[in-house]
């Protein structure tokens, strides 16, 4: 079977619905209004139309010739959904999950959000279809993203920081479970990234797997061919199944997840979840994980809010386990000092979360040579980051203190 | 005798059900969550819950998720839960059920979970985030063990989920009295008195109902059809509060709403 064809609960041996009782009608109920919507050619036309007149797409791909030249000479070619409303590569998803919601009939969206890019996607969504919209959003990353905080705010959304556990993205989806187990007669979890229950897994990438789908034959139209490499950053890995999904069944295109390695994978404060973890249930699938011996979640660490989950969808962890994609970590100053020289090379600051991918291409360009061509998800733009790269580069008259 | 089913049933002979009460393991401490324990059996709880502290506890309101953050702090560990069951057991005659979130099991490896929580005297494991679609290991290792196993049942199931959760439990159902998690409310919902009979008609043997029952009135209210009332939140809070003798107070207090009308 093609790789492409497989579809949820299972992804080899990960996946499933670990969530209490009461959440498996909504999950059922989630899970049948897809199926009918893909079958109906309106749902796949207005989501197009909301894509090309609200989104921007197609997103455009932009080779970066000035970065190259420290990635050993490799092309390198970034697939732009920085440049999509909003931010990120987010949006595509949540306008998918937006319709679905109208369709089941409910009136009020929740969201977890890390970096917040999740979080203002979904309140625009909300803004944009007339829904009531509640997000959740580790203490930690409301500080860390303020600026998107305020985002979700004037879009009407209320946001909600998580304050127990690491305060971070593992919490909120904490609280936003027990939020829809809750309220779930009248509510809908728009779910940010390829993890959580059945159907997330499946139904995020379908909606994400437009990026690939685009990039693919841009590279093809631009080079002749298809690239040599495919680059993502992973948190839950939304953008990096979004890119990989289309070059899955394309044998000699290799696919690379990077992970976040924070202060190094040899210490413990990484967010690797593949590179380091081992298989567990966290928030209803089967995946990799970071766990004690005893199966108690360890706190993930990352500079970037988008990548600091202890959890990875369980797609990335079939894929790994068959050795269709390598997923290798990228430390947070390696990340930083990329998303520095792209900006100064290319006039395009990344997001700190695709910096990871920026990262390992540059890492991946040293290693297959001139000949390669590396195609990255540039998965958001910058802005969100500008406290934290300020701090970090001393960019701010008295920030020195 | 150990056997919940058989605990309920004479509850339910001799009395309106049965009242089942839950701590978590570690809070405050091991010691003090053991005495605890011990003091609600001597009150008048007749099937203990302990639970497993867990990093991610997806069921659990404010209350709960204090107690077991604490307990982690303490540093909990799996093996403690082992030993508070032995260590109740030993003392009262009460069958333990341990409440725990799957994966813990699955790390601890589920047959060797199955065989040492039997070694330990324990009655079963509830399972709040298995259902028996995902429970594969879990069912042959409960039908080696001759373990109890309590699935849950909400008033959103369909009657097929009903019938699954029916077939597949044994000691009791454990019906979700509310659409939410765990904590204290003002009124049991009314829901969960439809999802008692839907799991009776569906031949549930015994229905015991749970989240938001604080109080002796609920107990009684809820045992008019439920063959159990249990009881979370409240005794950990009055723990929390009062310590052990405050939750051996209240546990007597919320035993009276056992009595028979
Ligand atoms: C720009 C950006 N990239 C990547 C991520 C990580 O999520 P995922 O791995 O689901 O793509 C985020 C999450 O917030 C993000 O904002």
């Amino acid at each position: 079977m093609a790789l492409r064809a497989q579809t949820g609960p299972y992804f080899g041996e990960f996946g499933g619905r670990f969530v209490p009782e009461s959440l498996v009608a909504a999950l059922d109920e989630l899970s049948e209004a897809y199926t009918l919507a893909k079958l109906d050619p309106a749902f796949g036309e207005e989501l197009a139309e909301l894509g090309r007149s609200y989104t921007g797409r197609p997103s455009i791909i932009t080779e970066v010739p000035r970065f190259a030249e420290h990635a050993g000479g490799a092309r390198i070619i970034l697939k732009r959904e920085d440049l999509n409303h909003t931010g990120s590569h987010k949006i595509n998803n949540v306008l998918g999950q937006a319709l679905l919601t109208r369709r089941i009939g409910k009136k009020r969206v929740i969201a977890e959000t890390g970096a917040g890019q999740h979080g203002v996607a979904t309140a625009t969504a909300a803004a944009l279809f007339g829904l009531e919209c509640t997000i959740y959003m580790g203490e930690v990353d409301t500080e860390r993203q303020a600026l998107n905080v305020a985002r979700m705010r004037l879009l009407g959304a209320e946001v909600i920081p998580v304050k127990t556990g690491s305060r971070t993205l593992k919490d909120a989806i904490n609280d936003a479970m027990r939020d829809w187990v809750t309220n779930v007669e009248t509510t809908n979890y728009i779910f940010g990234t390829v993890a959580g229950p059945h159907p997330f897994p499946e139904m995020v990438r379908d909606f994400q797997a437009i990026v690939g789908e685009e990039a693919r034959q841009q590279v093809i139209d631009l080079t002749g061919g298809l690239p040599t490499a495919v680059a993502a950053c992973v948190g839950g890995g939304s953008n990096a199944i979004g890119i990989f999904h289309a070059f899955l069944d394309d044998a000699d295109v290799a696919l690379y997840g990077f992970e976040a390695g924070g202060d190094g994978v040899d210490t413990p404060r990484h967010a690797a979840t593949i590179s380091k973890g081992r298989p567990g249930v966290l928030h209803g699938a089967r995946s990799y994980l970071l766990q004690d011996e005893d199966g108690q979640t360890i706190e993930s660490h990352s500079i970037s809010a988008g990548l600091d989950y202890p959890g990875v969808g369980p797609e990335h962890s079939w894929l790994a386990a068959l050795g269709r994609a390598t997923y290798l970590p990228i430390t947070d100053d390696a990340a930083m000092q990329a998303l520095r020289l792209l900006s100064r090379t290319e006039g395009i600051i990344p997001a700190i979360e695709s910096a990871h991918a920026l990262a390992g291409a540059l890492d991946l360009g040293r290693e297959l040579g001139r000949d390669a061509t590396i195609l990255v998800n540039l998965s958001g733009r910058g802005d969100k980051d500008m406290e934290t790269a300020a701090r970090y580069f001393e960019l701010l008259d008295g920030s020195a203190e | 005798m150990r056997n919940v089913g058989a605990v309920i049933r004479r509850r339910n002979e001799e009395a309106a059900g049965a009242l089942i009460g839950y701590l978590p393991v570690g809070f405050p401490t091991l010691d003090e969550s053991v005495e605890a324990a011990v003091a609600l059996v001597e009150n008048g709880v007749d099937v203990l819950e302990l639970g497993l502290p867990y990093s991610d506890p997806v069921m659990d309101g404010t209350v709960i998720q204090a107690a077991t953050v604490q307990a982690l702090a303490n540093g909990f560990r799996l093996a403690h839960g082992f030993e508070a069951v032995r260590r109740v057991t030993e003392r009262v005659d009460a069958p333990v059920l341990v409440m725990t979130y799957w994966n813990p099991v699955v790390q601890y490896g589920v047959d060797r979970f199955a065989d040492d929580l039997a070694a330990a005297g324990g009655a079963g494991l509830i399972t709040p985030d298995l259902i028996p679609d995902e429970a594969g290991d879990w069912l042959a290792a409960s039908e080696r063990t001759g373990l109890d196993r309590v699935f849950l049942a909400a008033p959103s199931s369909t009657d097929a989920r009903i019938r699954q959760a029916v077939e597949a439990s044994r000691g009791f159902v454990y019906a979700v009295s509310t659409m939410g998690i765990t904590g204290a409310r003002t009124d049991v919902d009314q829901a969960a008195r439809g999802l008692v009979g839907r799991l009776r008609e569906a031949g549930a043997e015994a229905s015991c109902v749970g989240l938001g029952i604080s109080t002796a009135e609920q107990v009684a209210e809820v045992l008019e059809y439920a063959e159990g009332a249990i009881v979370g939140s409240a005794l950990v809070k009055a723990l929390a509060d009062g310590g052990i003798e405050a939750a051996g107070a209240l546990a007597a207090e919320l035993a009276r709403g056992t009595a028979r009308k």
